[in-house]
């Protein structure tokens, strides 16, 4: 058996206060390549903090970082960052670049090929729905809100870096342009091998990207797991308190048809699809023929499913 | 259109001078300008990095702003001497504020968010500076450039008053003439090269918005090149003569002197009427203009040329009034004529030496001789609601000195009130002042009243040939004709134009006159 890959990212003990006020406090975690973990909490709970110190764009007090096994603090800030795709809430686009020129900074900064850069800006653009003939002359300025934040996506994921960091990069957006941009992200084949660190407030968007959620609250993590152990596990009263209000919708994404109808699983369903997809496929136009279930079967499976879950964390 | 075609006829005649002066304009604004790039620009770049000495310098920058202009120019003569360099100093400080200001309101414009963004994505801190924050800041930083070089373009027509030419040369001499074809000579190919300057700056800043490189060296080399038209060579002789701008344009000062004299060999530079003595005393020049009763003369040790050839016309000091004063307080001419024939040539250069070098209060002074002539009477009690009787006087302490004794003559003789108006600035000033009620009186000299004032006919001015007496009654003639001004009796002193070299070097030349002047130019 080969020994186990080491963790891509590692945060030790990490520490910042600014100066009275401590921001993140002894924060730890371990990120496994092509993870996603979202860095979940309050406003001020010390979430973009703990982002900007993978980076160095913040330096800790004190704890360390080590990616790939090295520790953040021996390398060089702008070689580190080059090998770490980066998007913020305000995208910050370079407003005197254009958008190829924008998507061509980290590439050019490696050196990278002028022909490669091209090619490679213009393979990202028609991924992310932007057809280069007719975006990639133009000035951001030109842009609505969702194709900038698109272009600064695309600009993270230029020179193909194996680690993502996101600050809120949805936060801007209307609700409509934010649902399909991020489920243009869910899908977006660059992204699968990644490993991607998310910082939002949003409960929802967390439960729909995150195969780990760190919650946090004034500066320390308040519980560090699944989706699905945060939602039935709550380590804490303010964990429970936190899903409380969207709990219902939350277990509806989190729960499988696996999960609910256990073995008496009907032939030919799809066991990874969740209980709010199904009830979607179930409920959008005439009745569906392939369905092997209705909705009120579906329901009474969910609410056994929930009673299990229940009585298991109560034993 | 009259003004159109004199002004057009002067460019004619002048035309050399004309292109030699803007030449030097441009210089001095353009090497000013590079001068305040190059250390205004990274000034602003250091206080963006270090908010917490804004304050400071940009509060600095702007009391040098507020320095008005000659006299930040008269305290860099002592330290950088006359010519270029005090008037590119002095440019240069003025264009700094709008340029630091600028700089660093252009990157504190930048939105954090592009530079979070771009450090994030791995640009080094020079890179964020040369990639991001001066490309952004560009259009601000360009628009204080452009207005610095408009304040400078403006400015730059001072350094007239230095020695270092330019396109105040003829501003200067023309307010001094009273001749406002001169002025608009100077002035309006100034305003053209503010607005040339301007745009050229906002080509370079247009040719290339994006492309910082591009635009730093576009700046750079335009403006060494616009400031070495100033290093084109100037004439150079065995003495360099300093003048005041009034001296070269009017016709008995240097045009009459070079014809009669034949000085054909003095190369000579324009200098604030202020600034030749002490030009003069600091050896920058050697041979100045000045009046022959100035107090500095005694002060600095030097020599006044005889006027052998009798080139310049008598100038007695006369005052001038307007004879419904006189009507209406008939005790004010006893009283004024008191004075008459009472200040000798060497007595007018005690009280100016007094008064310049010693810096006594012209007040002081004025009394103390009164009192030596026994003419000092105490102020007679305030009568409330007295008539007002205002005194005027040009900006040299010779007329403070002057309207102080006749300011203590009146209010000890006569219950008239007094107001002095000192500092009315040229002759033209101080005539169109009294001409238009504005005061009642002022000291003026028969020269001035013939030559600047008057201005009749070449073949009137030789037909009087520079007999005091003959001057005298022609100018009383002409000015209650055509004015209804009034000249009085003479004071006694004759403050005309004279040539003047440092004592001990006119010693070893041996020039005493204006002819052996002429004659050791011509060895």
């Amino acid at each position: 058996m080969p020994p186990p890959l080491p963790p891509v990212i590692r945060v030790a003990n990490l520490c910042k206060s600014y100066s009275t006020q401590a921001v993140v406090q002894d924060v730890s975690f371990e990120l496994a390549a092509g993870e996603t973990l979202v860095l979940l909490g309050p406003s001020g709970c010390g979430k973009t903090t703990l982002l900007k110190m993978l980076n160095r764009l913040i330096e800790p007090d004190g704890g360390t970082v080590a990616i790939n096994g090295h520790n953040v603090q021996a390398q060089r800030p702008e070689v580190l960052r080059r090998g770490i795709g980066y998007v913020i809430q305000q995208v910050g686009l370079l407003p005197h670049y254009t958008v190829a020129e924008n998507i061509a900074v980290v590439p050019r900064l490696l050196g990278h090929a002028p022909a490669a850069i091209a090619e490679r800006t213009t393979a990202l653009l028609t991924r992310l729905h932007l057809p280069p003939q007719r975006y990639a002359g133009q000035l951001p300025h030109q842009l609505s809100g969702g194709q900038q934040q698109r272009v600064g996506l695309a600009r993270a994921l230029a020179a193909d870096p194996p680690i993502i960091l996101l600050d809120e990069p949805f936060g801007a957006l209307d609700p409509l342009t934010r649902a399909s941009i991020r489920r243009e992200f869910r899908e977006l084949e660059e992204l699968r091998s990644k490993t991607v660190v998310l910082v939002t407030h949003d409960v929802t968007e967390a439960f729909e990207l995150a195969d780990r959620i760190v919650l946090l609250d004034a500066g320390r993590v308040q519980q560090l797991g699944t989706p699905r152990e945060l939602l039935f596990q709550p380590a804490n009263d303010f964990v429970r308190r936190f899903f409380a209000a969207e709990r219902l919708a939350l277990q509806l994404r989190v729960l499988t048809l696996g999960d609910v109808f256990g073995t008496q699983l009907p032939d030919g369903a799809n066991p990874c699809l969740t209980v709010h997809e199904a009830l979607e496929k179930l409920t959008a136009g005439p009745a569906n023929a392939t369905e092997k279930f209705t909705v009120a079967q579906l329901m009474a499976a969910f609410g056994e499913a929930l009673q299990r879950e229940e009585d298991a964390w109560k034993r | 259109m009259e003004t159109l075609s004199a002004l057009f006829t002067f460019w004619h005649a002048q035309a050399g001078k004309l292109g030699e002066q803007t030449l030097q304009h441009i210089g001095l604004t353009a090497a000013s300008l590079l001068l305040a790039v190059l250390v205004g620009g990274p000034l602003g770049l250091f206080l963006s990095r270090r908010p917490r000495w804004a304050p400071a310098v940009l509060g600095l920058a702007g009391v040098l702003q507020t320095v008005p202009s000659i006299a930040l120019l008269g305290f860099l003569i002592p330290l950088l001497g006359i010519g270029p360099k005090p008037a590119i100093f002095a440019l240069f400080l003025y264009s700094l504020l709008p340029i630091i200001r600028n700089t660093l309101a252009g990157i504190q414009g930048v939105p954090p968010a592009v530079e979070e963004a771009a450090r994030g994505l791995g640009l080094t801190d020079g890179q964020v500076l040369r990639q991001v924050e001066l490309p952004l800041a560009l259009p601000v930083l360009m628009a204080g450039i452009r207005t610095a070089a408009v304040i400078n373009v403006g400015v730059a027509t001072l350094a007239a008053y230095v020695a270092a030419g330019g396109l105040g040369e003829f501003i200067f001499g023309g307010i001094n003439l009273n001749n406002p074809v001169m002025i608009l000579a100077g002035a309006l190919p100034a305003a053209g090269l503010a607005l040339a300057f301007d745009a050229l700056l906002g080509g370079v800043q247009k040719l290339s918005a994006r492309r910082l490189r591009q635009t730093g060296a576009a700046l750079l080399v335009a403006l060494p090149l616009l400031a070495g038209g100033y290093l084109l060579p100037r004439a150079t002789g065995k003495l360099l003569a300093g003048f005041s701008p009034e001296f070269v344009g009017r016709a008995d000062g240097l045009p009459g002197l070079t014809k009669a004299y034949g000085l054909t060999h003095l190369p000579s530079v324009v200098l604030a009427p202020a600034l030749v003595y002490e030009a003069a005393h600091q050896a920058n020049v050697d041979v100045i203009d000045g009046y022959s009763t100035d107090g500095r003369i005694r002060a600095y040790g030097l020599r006044v040329l005889r006027d052998d050839r009798r080139v310049f016309p008598p100038y007695y000091a006369v005052p001038v009034v307007r004879p419904a004063v006189l009507r209406a307080h008939p005790e004010l001419r006893a009283v004024l004529a008191q004075l008459d024939g009472q200040i000798s040539d060497s007595a007018m250069t005690e009280l100016n030496y007094r008064a310049d070098y010693l810096h006594e209060d012209p007040k002081v002074i004025a009394e103390a001789f009164l009192r030596r002539r026994g003419l000092w009477r105490a102020p007679r009690p305030a009568v409330p609601s007295a008539p007002v009787v205002r005194l005027g006087s040009k900006i040299f302490a010779e007329q403070y000195i002057l309207i102080e004794m006749y300011a203590a003559l009146i209010r000890g003789n006569t219950d008239l009130a007094v107001e002095t108006k000192s500092g009315l600035g040229a002759t033209s000033i101080c005539f169109e002042a009294l001409r238009t009620g504005a005061i009642d009186l002022y000291p003026e000299y028969t020269g001035t009243g013939l030559l600047v004032l008057l201005q009749p006919r070449p073949q009137v001015v030789d037909s009087l040939g520079g007999r005091p007496a003959a001057v005298l009654s022609y100018v009383r003639a002409e000015f209650r004709r055509r004015y209804g001004l009034e000249w009085l009796a003479p004071l006694g002193f004759n403050n005309t134009y004279a040539l003047l070299m440092r004592g001990q070097q006119a010693r070893q030349l041996g020039i005493a006159s204006v002819s052996d002047l002429g004659g050791y130019l011509r060895k």
